[in-house]
């Protein structure tokens, strides 16, 4: 891949970003980027749409049309934006409270519908943005503000969840491994229906420290060791699958696109109309 | 094109109310009693080309008509008490950033789920003070069918004027009454279509306003204009910067826009009440029984007069003073524990007696009821 002018996808004068030094979520917004440029988008015609939290922050760097929402409901917005003008290109970054706690309803709605949006979610396994409470992918058993004693909840699974509720197009990747992010991502958007990328990443500001988990480095180091392509996973022991997760490309299938059926629903019920007047 | 006598319910009203302004985009949620506004739209919208989604639920119903908006289409949600509970964060969202569409409230007796097929007016102060925060606030409350028709146009006009969502709040009377209509023909209507940038993209500032409105023009999404939007207090380019100056300047502006426009939308109906010393205030469908309950007491020799609000917010301060300095009492009928009399005795001022008449159980107030009260105060 040459390494294409990202700086047009930029709003420059708005960098430096507010996310700490050492951060994955710069790393997601570059792969979102070079993907929307390998997947050939057209700037003009492509809307970004975020929820609340760090994640929520990236659309304000991006330079198209972006629209920065109430806290997991981004994926509605972007429903009815695409719905009202289904020639549009739907980009929405979430992050793990956002999508899968608060927002979790219409995650599973977009899946199950197959509308055609991209949803790239920055899963840090914890609420960066108020300072470290859990969330619904944090580990069981690790420390958090909320969870002084241990976390007993049990971690969610949201690409199994995307895949369960209907999605068409399910990856996951990790801010380590970028050039496969890039690519899922790019065939995310290119994929006619709903997409989901789980972007794996660190945050060692609020899950790092607290876990004792090391910086940037360490957490990516441990990313590389613990995120292992689909096909090397199945043929882990037991023992190693309970602790090791798939990345790569999840599921692909082909379905009707939901707005592509709402205009053949158009046209059905006017040549009705036409039939009958 | 010809005017067209049809027998209409409110709910369906709102429906030929929309597609007359040029309604494109519904997205919903059922609820009773407006579900048949839902239905309603999803039988007709693919018919003139427009979208209809049933939403996963009254959060994202919100959020999708405001969506709908951005896409550049004329957009409207309906919903009841327990629903419009749920949309109010999305509508500040709306309000916020200025997103011309319509929120209609079939309100029911609440709180909670309450009587969920008797009529209410217990939102009224919700449809003022519903999203937290301070904000302005454009709601107009019909009392009859054809007024239904009438004021859901008005609606969409003064969203797509001052772009900002306006509350349309039907109670369940109005919403399942059935009258006969007489629709307008399409082109013997005012229809009024938000202002759109000229196309200068270059350093265009989507929040700069050029006009004395206050109202910035809007783009449509797709149209190369790369624009940011938040619910963060923003300054002229749409960006945060978390700064006071920037959040009081925008909030002047969202309270200023309203007050421009205040006298061109505030509706107010006056009978009767050249001679009058007695007024009784109404709004939605008691304002009905009110207009009966004075016709008959002043076929009865009383010298009552009768003021319909039709837009009950921003509040017509004005009309109730002058109301107030005309006559020595105001009854305002109300069905709820007695919200609205509360505005009316702040801006009678002293200068009337201002008399609650209410009804919170799921009755509605009869026009004999009224009258009672107007004898006794006579």
């Amino acid at each position: 891949m040459a390494n294409p002018d990202i700086n047009k996808y930029y709003r420059r004068n708005k960098l430096p970003h507010i996310w700490c030094p050492g951060c994955g979520h710069g790393i997601i917004t570059g792969a979102i980027v070079r993907a929307i440029d390998q997947a050939g988008l057209d700037q003009d015609k492509t809307v970004v749409i975020s929820g609340i939290g760090c994640s929520g922050r990236a659309p304000g760097y991006l330079k198209f049309d972006t629209l920065h929402t109430t806290h997991g409901r981004a994926l509605a917005f972007a429903t009815g934006v695409k719905m009202a003008n289904p020639e549009l290109n739907l980009i929405v970054i979430t992050g793990d409270g956002d999508g899968a706690a608060i927002g979790g309803n219409h995650l599973i709605h977009a899946c199950r519908r197959n509308i055609n949006i991209t949803t790239v979610m920055y899963n840090n396994s914890i609420y960066g943005m108020t300072s470290g409470q859990f969330s619904p992918t944090t580990p069981t058993g690790s420390l958090a503000t909320t969870a002084p004693y241990g976390n007993i909840d049990t971690q969610f699974d949201v690409s199994n969840l995307a895949m369960a509720a209907g999605a068409t197009y399910v990856g996951r990747s990790t801010s380590y491994h970028v050039r496969e992010l890039i690519d899922l991502i790019t065939n995310g958007i290119k994929h006619q229906g709903f997409s989901f990328i789980e972007a794996v990443t660190h945050c060692h500001t609020q899950f790092g420290r607290k876990n004792d988990l090391g910086g940037p480095m360490e957490m990516m180091e441990w990313q590389k060791e613990n995120y292992i392509p689909v096909k090397a996973w199945a043929k882990l022991s037991a023992a190693e699958k309970e602790v090791k997760k798939t990345r790569g490309l999840l599921k692909e299938e082909e379905r009707e696109e939901y707005t592509d059926k709402y205009l053949a629903l158009i046209k059905q019920v006017q040549a009705g109309e036409e039939k009958n007047g | 094109m010809k005017t067209e006598k049809v027998l209409l319910q409110g709910n369906e009203a709102v429906v030929e109310g929309a597609l007359l302004a040029g309604v494109r985009f519904f997205a919903g949620y059922p609820i009773t009693p407006s579900s048949e506004i839902a239905e309603g739209f999803s039988r007709r919208l693919p018919l003139v080309g427009g979208k209809f989604i049933q939403m996963e639920d009254e959060l994202g119903a919100m959020a999708a008509t405001i969506g709908g908006s951005l896409a550049g289409l004329k957009s409207i949600t309906a919903t009841s008490g327990p629903g419009f509970s749920l949309k109010q964060e999305n509508l500040g969202f709306g309000i916020m950033i200025e997103a011309p569409c319509v929120v209609v409230n079939v309100s029911r007796t609440g709180p909670s789920t309450g009587l969920p097929t008797s009529p209410s007016q217990g939102d009224i102060m919700q449809t003022r003070w519903g999203t937290h925060g301070d904000h302005p606030a454009v709601v107009l409350a019909p009392s009859t069918v054809s007024n239904t028709v009438d004021l859901t146009i008005k609606a969409f006009n003064f969203s797509e004027m001052l772009r900002t969502p306006v509350i349309l709040m039907l109670d369940e009377v109005v919403g399942h009454m059935r009258e006969n209509v007489l629709l307008p023909a399409a082109d013997a209507i005012e229809i009024i279509d938000r202002k759109r940038p000229d196309g200068n993209k270059a350093n265009f500032k989507p929040y700069e306003v050029k006009g004395h409105d206050h109202v910035p023009p809007m783009p449509d999404y797709g149209q190369g204009y790369h624009y940011h939007t938040t619910g963060l207090y923003h300054d002229e380019t749409g960006f945060p910067r978390g700064k006071s100056e920037d959040a009081e300047k925008l909030m002047l502006r969202l309270m200023h826009k309203v007050d421009y426009y205040r006298d061109e939308i505030t509706l107010v109906e006056k009978k009767y009440l050249s001679d009058a010393k007695i007024a009784v205030l109404a709004y939605g469908s008691v304002a009905r029984s009110a207009e009966s309950a004075v016709e008959m007491a002043r076929n009865n020799g009383i010298k009552v007069g009768f003021m319909q609000i039709k837009t009950v917010w921003p509040f017509p301060e004005k009309e109730v003073a002058e109301l107030a300095q005309k006559v020595d009492k105001i009854i305002v009928p109300e069905l709820n524990y007695g919200q609205y009399v509360r505005e009316v005795t702040r801006a009678a001022g002293g200068m009337a007696e201002v008399i609650p008449l209410n009804r919170f159980a799921g009755q509605l107030i009869s026009p004999a009821t009224i009258k009672e009260m107007i004898e006794e105060e006579d």
